[in-house]
């Protein structure tokens, strides 16, 4: 590990050895092949990320708002607030598919309240209704039913589930999110796939040069590692370049407001901000380990 | 130095050479005969790890070549020097470049090594050609780099393969002096060759053995040269 990590050893590799470096001609095919393969893929892949940090997001946020979606809301004389209440409360408990439900105190309804009416209301001299939160079991709760029992008990009490209808949305948000994912993992695929290629066609333009290196004690990894240095810092560059043009792309998307947009929330926001800068690094390990791999299949059939 | 021990080899089809025992010490001169096809390549790519026997041991500064890995052979490569029949350059490299190419693989720095590149040069005479790309080189010119890259490591051992092949006389005597030389100075030299001028001109010099390929073996040849 500190090998890896060893600071000579990362600047020789970028540096490189001129003299290698001048052995093994280059290959003006092979090297534009993976620049362009390398930044398309990496222009690519901020979409992919940038679609699965947002749907992540969303799905997040709206499973959380799901936890606590019901509410009981109980509006009635102030004599009759306390009864109500209570009445209301004895309908919840033996309702099945609720997990718990709690009256929320005056604290908590006023702070739910500020952001319209300011920090000052005097919340005493309004006819504030009484909010009871429900949380919901696994088994789920059947709304309709619960709606007529308390519309027949509790005359002054309306359940109120509006953003129930975001379920089927947060989960499609999170399938999102996902593919997003997995379009990146196979994004990386055909990343390594090209290089190979490319690799492949380098190595055996290189033949000659590869035997005659060999029959003059050149180790395999130092052969390796002329192609395996140059696959890897032009798969850097290119990605870094196509990188850099996504998250560009991804700026310039029009910004929409508000909640309910689910396109104009697409995008980075924050730490996520980083993660595209994880692509290029990825780009040279797929080309580093392609490149590899390339190479130890080529000189392990000759001598 | 280089030992064999039964060993035999075949291509596939038929063995090439079979029962081969001999033994090669260190500092001896060999010259290795025959006719064209008899195998006299093959044995020298038996000699540097080319090949591996398919029967056999051969053994290289003491070490069974079949126990050495690939890195292991390419260190051996390091201590052996070759003229390959066909020169093998890297035609996009000058001469120099390709003359240093054993000293930049083996990780050497060609800065340090400057002065030893320039004396080899023009040991071989090949001082004013440095900058030259191998295709523009003479036959004579490409041999003569040839040897130049097969000693630029001071190797022990300098394995030469048909050297001469396509050079005239005066040439042949100028390359074979350099192998003497080389001789003298401690190495041991093989040469295969069908070139008996040669070897008669190097019996004046030096002592040197021949070995003649024939029917699949090795046999010392006699006083008939
Ligand atoms: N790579 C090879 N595959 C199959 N046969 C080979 C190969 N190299 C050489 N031969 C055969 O082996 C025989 C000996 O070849 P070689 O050692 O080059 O002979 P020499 O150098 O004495 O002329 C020849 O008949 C040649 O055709
Ligand atoms: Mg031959």
């Amino acid at each position: 590990m500190r090998d890896l990590f060893d600071i000579n050893r990362i600047t020789g590799f970028i540096i490189g050895d001129a003299q290698a470096e001048r052995a093994v001609p280059p290959t003006g095919f092979t090297a534009r092949l993976t620049v362009f393969a390398a930044a398309v893929m990496a222009f690519l892949a901020v979409f992919a990320l940038a679609l699965s940090v947002s749907a992540g997001r969303l799905s997040e946020r709206w499973a959380n708002e799901l936890a606590q979606s019901a509410t009981v809301r109980i509006s009635a004389p102030a004599g009759q607030m306390q009864a109500q209440t209570e009445a209301a409360l004895a309908v919840l408990e033996t309702t099945p598919g609720i997990a718990s439900a709690r009256v929320l105190s005056d604290g908590e309804q006023r702070k739910l309240l500020e952001p319209w009416f300011g920090p000052d209301m005097p919340l005493d001299a309004l006819p504030i209704p009484q909010l009871i939160e429900i949380v919901e079991a696994d088994v789920g709760l059947d709304a309709e039913a619960l709606r007529l029992r308390l519309l027949g008990e509790v005359p002054g009490a309306v359940l109120d589930d509006h953003s129930r209808w975001r379920k089927p949305l947060a989960a499609a948000a999170g399938r999102l999110s996902f593919l997003g994912w997995f379009s990146i993992v196979l994004i990386f695929a055909v990343m390594g796939a090209m290089i190979t290629l490319a690799a492949n066609a380098a190595l055996a333009a290189n033949a000659k040069v590869i035997t005659v290196m060999r029959l003059v004690g050149a180790k395999d990894s130092y052969i390796a590692s002329a192609f395996v240095r140059r696959f890897t810092l032009r798969s850097l560059t290119g990605a870094a370049v196509g990188m850099v043009l996504g998250v560009i792309a991804v700026v310039l998307m029009p910004a929409g407001g508000g909640e309910a947009g689910f396109l104009s929330d697409l995008g980075f926001q924050g730490a996520s901000w980083l993660w595209p800068l994880v692509i290029p690094l990825l780009a040279g390990g797929v080309a580093f380990g392609a490149t590899q791999a390339a190479a130890r299949r080529t000189l392990k059939e000759l001598r | 130095m280089i030992e064999l021990n039964d060993v035999a080899y075949s291509y596939g089809d038929g063995e090439l050479l079979g029962d081969l025992t001999l033994s090669l010490p260190a500092g001896s001169f060999h010259f290795l005969t025959g006719p064209s096809g008899a195998g006299k390549t093959t044995l020298l790519k038996l000699c540097y790890g080319e090949l591996l026997p398919t029967a056999g041991h051969l053994r290289l500064f003491d070490q069974d070549v079949r126990s050495l890995d690939r890195d292991g052979i390419a260190e051996l490569r390091r201590h052996i020097g070759v003229v390959h029949q066909d020169c093998q350059f890297l035609d996009h490299l000058p001469i120099a470049d390709n003359i240093a190419l054993p000293l930049t693989v083996s990780g050497h720095s060609i800065a340090s090594e400057q002065a030893n590149l320039s004396e080899l040069l023009s040991w071989v005479g090949l001082r004013d050609r440095a900058s030259a790309l191998p295709p523009e080189l003479s036959g004579g010119e490409r041999q003569r780099a040839a040897l130049a890259r097969a000693v630029i490591m001071s190797p022990d051992i300098i394995l030469a393969d048909e050297p001469t092949g396509n050079l005239d006389w005066e040439m042949s005597q100028r390359l074979l002096q350099l192998l003497v030389e080389l001789n003298k100075m401690g190495k041991t030299v093989v040469i295969a060759t069908h070139d008996m001028g040669l070897i008669r001109a190097a019996k004046t010099q030096v002592q040197a053995r021949v070995l003649r390929i024939a029917n699949r073996r090795v046999q010392l040849a006699g006083a008939d040269l």
